[in-house]
């Protein structure tokens, strides 16, 4: 058996919206490998989010998804039916998202919406059902784990809830997880507990994680590989050891500029901003749609696609026409 | 360049996106020229009139109208059991059921607005207070007690208004309790009171113009609620009274011959509901052009 | 939940104590009940006799406790038209009003319901145009006009009803149209509003990436908090089709309690329209509280706690 769990090609999400069509996604390549984080950073409204909706097959009815490869556990789920896909979601990929408030149903326990998903993808008897939720529960740390069962999501604390949520999630022990802001809506002392949480399960249950966020804070903390999404594009990739310390594209660079580092960012200077906003997406676009904000931004980079590359092999890719060697010494040609 | 795309953009999809909503929207535009011919044609009425709608003429009961073979162009939609001409009689019905729905509306607006935001602003006991006389003013059915009080008072055209108005100010006062209560949680508000604005002036200057377009909603939905309340009223006899030439009146009066003659009650029955149809789109289709949530 | 209850009923109990109030000093307040009973050809001396013996001339409010007080014991006077007990004749009625309600209201639920979900399901499609359709005519439709043309063509030309009576099921087919469409655009539209509403939720998204299916999804997890906000709805358009029951009653001549309303209005008969009033008001009360108390029950967020 493959240890790629998700391998993702040209993944493109059009939106139709009444000014033009809006590429919010466009032409995403991604893979993760069993036992790896894959964090995918970005600002909101970047893409990442409607990226984690389409790997699911959950996009809004509006937006059309076009992907040219789409595996898992190295079968391509690409040509799935609803019905198929159904089968898989739940089952063998999960999916966390961003608002533990409002993600489980107020109607139902937590027993209950636990032991529906079980018994969708296992033939398990109800009491069999009940007895593998609460032992999930207990997993997350969650105690008294059978009193919980049969109480309703309200009478839960955030951070209580997202634990139920990652449990839920957990069930039939998927492949594949993604995680969409999970810690985001959360109080920050719970954020780090959720995110260690996280780091534990996958490790224990071997399987990949797809991190949706934009804190690179938690990205640092949690990442094997990183994905910088940029205006639906990803225009850096590489480990989270090459993405932190040897940042190659404008965007990144600036990106870390923004967020000070312990030891390294001296007291008083100021933390670096990106100058600018992000461009419409609303329509055809060509050239690289970082140039507006880049300080190195050439007249050849607005007159045709960058694409994203990797001279040297090292798995750290970008996209940006400038070598590395430029880059690195901040554009200084 | 990214900067004034995004900002043109922005400002030319709202003025357009509006304009697309209004006269997109088949419903607002249909129901509008309705609406408009029929306050036209009350407020001409003794211009347009083919004849006197009081006018009887016993020997040219029940003609039929032009497109029946026994028609004449002479009544164009025929005449009733007492030969009076039926168009000017249903043009004359124009005048009323739009007085008694605007006059009903005006006044149940006035009531339930004054309730609803005041419970809206000031909370607490006011709103209790307010919330407690919506729900006893549910409880009662309108058409019984509308019934009750035109069979004691006697029908007259007034009557009828200020019944309907004193019926009518649950709605407007439900709809104004919200928006108040949602404006009321609003910063500029507190901005307001925090600069030390009296409350007459945060009422009219914040609180007023905000709520204004819902206001204008629930009273166009009113007025045709009012105007098809009259119309049963004066059918059961206990609303407006003969010979004034209520659409609902018109109805009662054809009902007994309506086996034989159903043009009798098919042309006032059509006008009425045609009527409060177009009113009740402009209404609906008022909410949807400046509902918040398609003010993006 | 007790405490939501006992808060609720003590509403419900205020509620009604101030609709009786109302019903009984509109109506003694505007007009002369001793004139109305010794009708209009009695001398002023009858009056006066007829003032003292039922104490018309004590002040409104010690005859209104004295109206209460039988009231609660199901005492609601007697009728000056139909010589008997008002409490008697509107038992008597009530039984045709609540078939006809009760028939009404399960056509529109039937009739509005699913069309609400239908709708919901998909915006701007052929069903949901249709839905839309139906519910703008409902809403323009007098229910008076309506069923004279029911009765123009399903029984005159077509022959296919009885116009008039409640002697068979076959003379409560036209009323119930004509109800239950009073009250279907509304219901619809809430339905389609709470279904929309609910279907972009987050729990719906959880439920699919969950990979449950379609089925379940919609008809568990969506429709049952839709139909929360439906509950109450048609509870209140119940009571609100007690008072259209007048309108139909009259027309299709059925004998409930709305034609009675109409007969004993036109004949001035004060203590039953009085009655009536505070019936129907407590029957809406009663509803609209028992109606509560499902939607609580329906929703965890307020059984518990």
């Amino acid at each position: 058996m493959s240890d790629r769990v998700l391998h993702v090609e040209n993944l493109t999400v059009d939106i139709p919206l009444a000014t033009g069509i809006l590429h919010a996604v466009d032409g995403v390549n991604l893979h993760v490998d069993r036992g790896e984080t894959l964090c995918i950073v970005g600002e909101s409204g970047c893409g990442k989010s409607l990226t984690s909706l389409a790997l699911m097959d959950l996009l809004p009815t509006k937006a059309t998804r076009k992907i040219e490869k789409l595996e898992l556990g190295g079968e391509s789920i690409l040509g799935y039916s609803e019905r198929e896909m159904s089968d898989v979601r739940g089952n063998k990929m999960g999916m966390i998202f961003q608002e533990p408030m409002t993600s489980l149903n107020p109607a139902f326990t937590i027993g209950n919406q636990m032991i529906e998903t079980l018994r969708r993808h296992r033939n398990l008897s109800n009491d069999a059902a009940s007895e593998l939720a609460k032992r999930m529960l207990e997993k997350v740390g969650i105690t008294a784990a059978g009193q919980r069962l049969g109480q309703y999501p309200h009478q839960l604390s955030g951070g209580l809830r997202q634990r139920v949520m990652i449990a839920m999630t957990l069930l039939c022990e998927p492949e594949l997880i993604i995680a969409d802001e999970p810690t985001t809506a959360l109080d920050v002392t719970i954020q780090a507990q959720i995110l260690l949480l996280l780091k534990e399960l996958q490790s224990e249950f071997d399987m990949g994680l797809v991190l949706i966020t934009h804190d690179l804070g938690v990205v640092a903390r949690i990442a094997t590989r990183v994905a910088v999404m940029y205006a639906g594009q990803i225009v850096e990739e590489g480990t989270a050891k090459q993405i932190f310390e040897n940042p190659l594209h404008p965007y990144t660079r600036g990106l870390m500029r923004c967020i000070p580092v312990p030891g390294k960012t001296k007291r008083g200077t100021p933390l670096g901003s990106i100058p600018g906003m992000v461009p419409s997406l609303i329509g055809d676009f060509t050239g690289c749609r970082f140039a507006d904000r880049c300080e190195l931004a050439r007249d050849v980079c607005r007159q045709s696609d960058v694409p994203l590359r990797d001279p040297n092999g090292k798995v750290q890719a970008y996209r940006c026409i400038h070598s590395i060697e430029m880059l690195a010494k901040g554009g200084v040609a | 360049m990214s900067e004034i795309n995004g900002k043109t953009l922005e400002s030319q999809t709202k003025s357009s996106v509006f304009r697309r909503r209004v006269f997109g929207h088949q419903g607002v535009m249909i129901g509008a020229a309705i609406v408009l011919a029929a306050v036209l044609i009350a407020l001409s009425a003794p211009l347009i009139a083919p004849h006197d709608p009081y006018y009887q003429d016993l020997l040219n009961r029940l003609v039929p109208p032009v497109w029946d073979s026994r028609g004449s162009w002479e009544h164009i939609l025929g005449t009733d059991h007492l030969g009076r001409d039926y168009l000017s009689r249903l043009i004359y019905g124009a005048r009323i059921s739009l007085l008694i729905g605007v006059g009903a509306a005006l006044i149940s607006g006035l009531i339930g607005t004054v309730l609803g935001v005041a419970a809206g602003y000031f909370g607490g006991r006011v709103d209790m207070v307010v919330t407690f006389m919506i729900t006893v003013r549910l409880s009662m059915p309108v058409v019984l007690v509308a019934l009750a009080v035109v069979a004691i008072v006697g029908g007259s055209l007034q009557v009828v208004i200020m019944v309907l108005g004193f019926l009518l100010w649950d709605r407007f006062a439900v709809v104004m309790r919200s928006s108040t209560l949602q404006i009321r949680s609003m910063d500029y508000v507190a901005a307001a009171q925090a600069v030390g604005c009296s409350t007459t002036r945060i009422l009219t200057t914040e609180i007023m113009p905000n709520v204004v377009n819902n206001l204008i909603v629930i009273a166009t939905l009113e007025i045709a609620h009012a105007i098809i309340l009259e119309a049963a009223l004066s059918f059961l006899g206990l609303g407006v009274q003969p010979p004034l030439p209520s659409w609902g009146l018109m109805v009662s009066e054809g009902k007994d011959m309506m086996l034989f003659e159903p043009w009798l009650i098919t042309i006032p029955g059509v006008a009425l509901f045609l009527l409060v149809l177009a009113i009740n789109l402009l209404g609906d289709g008022a909410r949807d052009i400046t509902a918040p949530e398609n003010r993006n | 939940m007790l405490y939501y209850t006992l808060k609720r009923l003590g509403l419900a109990g205020l509620v009604a104590l101030t609709v009786s109030f109302i019903s009984f000093g509109l109506l003694y307040i505007s007009s002369d009940p001793a004139i109305a009973m010794a009708g209009e050809t009695a001398s002023d001396a009858d009056i006066e006799a007829i003032r003292q013996l039922y104490g018309f001339d004590r002040p409104i409010l010690v005859q209104y406790f004295d109206w209460l007080q039988r009231a609660m014991s199901g005492d609601l006077g007697k009728s000056y038209y139909f010589r008997t007990d008002v409490s008697a004749l509107i038992a008597e009625r009530l039984s045709t009003t609540m078939t006809l309600g009760v028939s009404a209201i399960t056509f529109a639920i039937v009739l509005s319901v699913p069309l609400g979900v239908a709708a919901a399901i998909r915006p701007n499609s052929l069903i949901d145009r249709i839905a839309l359709f139906l519910s703008v005519m409902g809403q323009a439709l007098p229910s008076f006009w309506f069923a004279l043309m029911l009765i123009v063509f399903l029984s005159v030309s077509l022959r296919l009803l009885p116009t008039s009576g409640s002697d068979t099921w076959q003379h409560f087919i036209m009323p119930t149209i004509v109800l239950g469409y009073y009250a279907a655009p509304a219901i619809m539209r809430l339905t389609r509003t709470g279904m929309l509403e609910v279907l972009s939720t987050d729990y719906i998204r959880t439920a699919r990436a969950k990979g449950l299916r379609p089925r379940v999804v919609l008809f568990k997890h969506a429709l049952r908090n839709a139909v929360i906000p439906v509950v109450s709805l048609t509870a209140v358009q119940f009571g609100f089709m007690l008072g259209g029951s007048i309108v139909v009653e009259t027309i299709f001549a059925l004998h409930g309690a709305g034609f009675l309303a109409w007969e004993s209005i036109t004949r001035n008969d004060l203590p039953t329209v009085q009655g009536l009033i505070l019936v129907f008001s407590l029957f809406y009360i009663v509803l609209t509280f028992f109606a509560d108390l499902l939607n609580a029950w329906l929703d965890p967020r307020i059984r518990i706690n």
